[in-house]
């Protein structure tokens, strides 16, 4: 039961095999066993997560189910959900009960989906590793030295360790493929736009979308057709006709065109990864695609491009946790400046303040256009650079992390490395694309690896059929940690 | 461009986050570091490129101007650090 | 030394929007403190914000108002700082792409007409308030006025005199108000001042050091801050000083400026396009839209005022000076009545009162209709102007119409020539010496004829008719 689909899940929650209240305490069962250990979970509030399974097994009852009523699905403590503790991973929001749900919330919420828990997140989503978490690291359940990635490892984590069979997640540089990938589940960043960023705690908003982790490719594309559409109360949300993201994924793939950039497959990329990603390239071969040599020249720019803008973004985003309205406030304090001064530098932990202040300083007096102007013109270019190599391809692949997972503690006192490790899918979010990670294998550490796939603007539902192919063809979404 | 240790405290200081000079050399280390990366794209030339704000090359769509919130200050300020008479309280504000 | 005067002026104007500029809580003045402070207004986390279309479309009616070009793109920054009644650290403003660029305004000083030049105009939201009243030595913060929607504008440093600038001030709070888009009440904020003031040597071109005085709530304040200004800025330079660039708050009780110390740390702003927004359309058919609906401006209004009525221009600019009045007047004058036997009564009579009892047009108890009645009886000789002052003042005191007082007080004027002739006679026999010397030479004993007349009549007398007797009289 752990590891079965959201459709089996589903059936048998319509079938009267099981309950939505029995699902709901298997699953809390799992975390209350693995937690501890793995420690994926910020919140877990049984009582509150009976009380939704409950509405949904009335709702099941009643003839008015969606896939996802009843089903246990983790949230990343990014996302406001009322009357629950909401911390983002953060000491300055260790107290903040939220008084009102995200739209991605309220989507679940009207579905009968349950709230299982909030999920561990690196601080504010600023970090690759979840150590950055104001309430300890996440353990990868495949090893429990390495890290699961971030900034949604917990949800990562949850699902690879099935304490959730679905989770939600938020990506700025990679933070939903990268710890999926770490942690050999699947993840799917939609294009920037689709899922509402109302209640989406904010990170750098110009780059930050929400959603979904899960096994696999047929579940993700369930979740997406939740969490996506439009909302009137983020401008940035777009307002399109409503998708089935399923509706293709049983297409064949004779005569896709894979682009596979150079830039991806070179100095930096470790072998055992490379290696899992050209057999699963392979596959497809075998499936009837082509293979497209694909330039990205501006690849190695992304870097420097996104830790100018998001360090910028954030440094004004978190300005509102001033201690005034709600949140952690210093305890002693003479005057105004001292309270702001010491709530902030108690309340944020050191890489949210490194950045804060990276941010700060690009966009003060006399740097402004050195650096932010600077960076938000090459980040055209490097969405230019996709404009240019989707003329030749369907969907670009690669892999999704230069290595597996790295060990708790490898890269903690060097923020450089750390950025380093987010070079292949910080440039999606500059250019705003869709971007997934699918398992593709292990390396020779016997930890996970990623295949990433980066489709065109909006189209998802064909990412998610080149991936369902893959898992109908391959059972590595299926593998399950030894817990 | 390199960084100071008076860039780190005047930075620290615009983002009011405090810092003891210990630590704003620990900051001066790793935030050198960080733009040694950042460097790297000023070798760029970006003569005539127009910057990129959004994703989405779209304009602002506009609400009706209608009173749709109610109340809600109780439930708001129920984890307010300090509140009397339905204000937030700070430490004096000189002007 | 002969010093020139500089002022620029930024007014705040408070859009008079029902919800606010970024969210849907009520703009409504004096509720319960933060009862009207919604989850984005407190800037919640996870909260964005969404431009309100009734601000939008009251920057237009301002930027076609004052012939500005209305911009079809315009972007909306951060400005970034800490303040506790500034609740998200940031405040969303408009910054280098704002959404009315340039424009202009004429102003009326001392009987010479001048143009002031507009630089800007743009859309921000406005910030809570911090209450300083004792609450344990702290400061409340009350966030019902954050985000409520201000349009910004921005003058060119065209102005060289308080006079011109409270002027400057007084013609844009006109209009404002005429085009509905502020209701202009300077006591609840809804329009603010900052004047930019520096002086410099008289034919320099080179500007002086400017100081900038905030939050002027009152036209009279206005004035009195830029004077004390200037005054000590020449003191300073004419003392060997340099003036500093700052920020300077008016204190009304002492009448002097002083530096205000919390802005005294040099500000980085860092403004940057707000991520959260995107760059604002506006599409050419919305401009002619609004265009289409904009009422008569009072430029317009005052030489219409000049060439059809007749008047001069300072009175159609006094008339014109707020929208109430010119209703008030067009309302007097369309019975009928000459209009500038109507200019004067309002002007006169009508603003005197209410000056002086503190009344706003929209109080006055005289209605437009009632005075008209009034009037008529003036310009048809039942009463003569004087006569028409008590009536006037009966009329204010709620007496009833013009007609009723009249009668009621019988205070009809004698028009009847058979009986002001036989006044006369009756003065001319009772007062032989007095004639004598008229007769003599003595014309300003005339006086003392007109007097003695309207005695005898209780000052009814019709004083053409009876000035017209008198010397046809006294010269037989």
């Amino acid at each position: 039961m752990f590891n079965a689909s959201l459709k089996d899940l589903s059936a048998m929650l319509s079938g009267g095999k099981i309950s939505s209240v029995e699902l709901t305490r298997e699953f809390l069962g799992r975390i209350d066993a693995l937690n501890p250990e793995i420690n994926a979970f910020i919140t877990v509030d049984i009582d509150k997560s009976l009380m939704q399974a409950k509405l949904a097994d009335a709702m099941i009852a009643s003839g008015r189910a969606h896939p996802l009523t009843g089903i246990p699905v983790a949230q990343k403590d990014i996302f406001c959900a009322k009357d629950w503790l909401t911390t983002c991973g953060s000491k300055m929001l260790s107290n903040f009960v939220s008084p009102y749900d995200a739209h991605v919330i309220e989507r679940f919420n009207s579905v009968g989906a349950v709230n299982i828990g909030k999920t561990n997140m690196d601080e504010f989503a600023m970090g690759s590793s979840n150590e950055t978490s104001h309430y300890g690291s996440v353990k990868n359940p495949w090893d429990r030295q390495a890290v699961p990635g971030g900034s949604s490892g917990g949800s990562a984590a949850a699902v690879a360790a099935r304490m959730a069979p679905v989770a939600t997640g938020t990506d700025t540089g990679g933070s939903i493929r990268q710890p999926a990938a770490l942690c050999g589940i699947s993840g799917i960043k939609p294009t920037y736009g689709l899922v509402s960023r109302y209640g989406m705690i904010a990170f750098a908003s110009s780059l930050d979308q929400g959603g979904p982790m899960a096994k696999s490719a047929e579940d993700l594309a369930l979740m997406l057709g939740l969490m996506t559409g439009f909302d009137s109360r983020d401008s940035t949300s777009l307002d399109r006709p409503v998708e089935d993201y399923s509706r293709d994924l049983d297409k064949p793939l004779d005569g896709l065109r894979i682009g596979l950039p150079r830039e991806y497959f070179a100095e930096g990329l470790s072998a055992d990864v490379e290696e899992a990603v050209r057999a699963a390239i392979s596959e497809y071969e075998k499936m009837g695609a082509t293979i497209v040599d694909v330039s990205l020249p501006n690849t190695k720019l992304s870097i420097p491009v996104y830790y100018v803008l998001a360090p910028a973004e954030a440094s004004s985003n978190l300005s509102r946790y001033d201690g005034v309205r709600y949140g952690y406030r210093a305890k002693d304090y003479k005057d105004l400046t001292e309270m702001y001064e010491k709530s902030r530098s108690e309340g944020f932990g050191a890489e949210v303040k490194r950045r804060i202040m990276v941010g700060t300083y690009v966009l003060s007096h006399g740097y402004y256009d050195a650096y932010y102007m600077q960076a938000q013109k090459l980040r055209r270019l490097i969405a230019k650079d996709f404009s240019e190599a989707f003329k030749q391809c369907d969907v670009i692949m690669g892999p999704t992390s230069p290595s597996t997972a790295f060990n708790l503690g490898e890269k903690g006192d060097d923020p450089v490395q750390m950025y380093l490790s987010d070079i292949y899918t910080i440039a999606v979010n500059l250019a705003g694309l869709p971007g997934m990670s699918i398992p593709a294998g292990f390396g020779k550490n016997g930890r996970p690896v990623g295949l990433q796939i980066v489709g065109n603007y909006f189209s998802e539902a064909k990412m998610l059929n080149v991936a369902h192919q893959y898992q109908k063809l391959t059972d590595w979404h299926l593998k399950m940690p030894a817990i | 461009m390199s960084i100071s240790l008076s860039d780190v405290k005047r930075v620290a200081s615009l983002a009011r986050i405090a810092v003891s000079d210990a630590e704003a050399e620990a900051v001066l280390n790793q935030l050198s570091g960080i733009f040694g990366l950042i460097e790297e794209m000023q070798a760029v030339d970006t003569t005539g490129i127009e910057p990129m704000s959004h994703a989405q090359e779209i304009f602002l769509r506009l609400r009706n101007d209608e009173v749709t919130e109610q109340d809600q200050h109780e439930a708001f300020q129920k984890g307010a650090p300090q509140v009397e008479a339905g204000l937030y309280l700070v430490p004096k504000v000189i002007e | 030394m002969q010093w020139e005067v500089v002022i620029g002026l930024e007014v705040h104007a408070q859009l008079s929007t029902e919800s606010k500029i970024f969210s849907g809580a009520s703009t409504a003045f004096g509720a319960a403190p933060n009862a009207q402070a919604c989850a984005v207004d407190i800037a919640l986390p996870g909260v964005l914000p969404v431009l309100n279309r009734g601000a939008v479309e009251r920057a237009i009616r301002f930027g076609l108002a004052v012939g500005a070009e209305v911009r079809h793109r315009s972007v909306f920054s951060r400005k970034n700082y800490f303040y506790p009644d500034l609740p998200k650290g940031y405040q969303i403003s408009q910054f280098d792409l704002p959404v009315v660029l340039g424009g202009e305004i004429a102003i009326l000083v001392d009987g010479a007409e001048k143009t002031v030049k507009l630089t800007r105009a743009h859309l921000e939201e406005d910030a809570g308030k911090s209450l300083h009243e004792d609450f344990h030595g702290m400061t409340g913060i009350d966030l019902n006025r954050a985000g409520t929607p201000l349009l910004e504008i921005v003058s060119e440093p065209d102005m060289r005199s308080s006079k011109e600038a409270v002027a400057y001030a007084k013609e844009l709070h006109s209009l404002v108000r005429y085009l509905d888009i502020c209701d202009g009440n300077m006591q609840e904020g809804s329009f603010r001042c900052d004047a930019n003031v520096s002086v410099r040597p008289m034919g320099s071109e080179k500007y002086g050091t400017r100081c900038e005085i905030k939050n002027l709530n009152s036209f009279r304040f206005l004035e009195r801050a830029i004077e004390y200004e200037v005054s000590r800025q020449i003191d300073i330079i004419e003392s060997g000083g340099v003036i500093h660039q700052e920020t300077r708050l008016y204190d009304s009780v002492k009448d002097e400026t002083r530096s205000m110390r919390s802005k005294e740390e040099a500000h980085d702003y860092r403004y940057f396009p707000d991520p959260d927004l995107l760059p604002l359309e506006i599409a050419q058919e919305w401009i002619e839209k609004v265009r289409g609906s904009l009422p008569e401006l009072p430029a317009a209004k005052r030489s219409r005022y000049v060439s059809d009525f007749g008047l001069s221009q300072y009175d159609a600019g006094v008339l014109t000076s707020s929208k109430e009045l010119a209703a008030y007047f067009e309302d007097v004058a369309k019975a009928g009545l000459d209009p500038k036997l109507c200019a004067n009564w309002v002007m006169g009579e009508i603003n005197g009162w209410l000056n002086k009892e503190a009344l706003e047009i929209g109080q006055c108890p005289i209605s437009s209709r009632s005075l008209a009645g009034l009037l008529n009886r003036i310009q048809d000789g039942t009463i003569s102007g004087k006569i028409a002052k008590e009536v006037f003042e009966a009329m204010w005191k709620g007496e009833g119409e013009a007609d009723s007082i009249i009668e009621a007080k019988g205070l009809k004027q004698i028009s009847d020539s058979g009986a002001l002739e036989k006044i006369v006679d009756e003065i001319i026999a009772n007062n032989p010496s007095q004639v004598a010397d008229y007769r003599a030479g003595r014309d300003k004993l005339f006086a003392f004829f007109v007097g003695q007349a309207m005695k005898a009549t209780k000052g009814q007398a019709n004083p053409a008719q009876l000035s017209e007797i008198l010397k046809k009289k006294l010269s037989a």
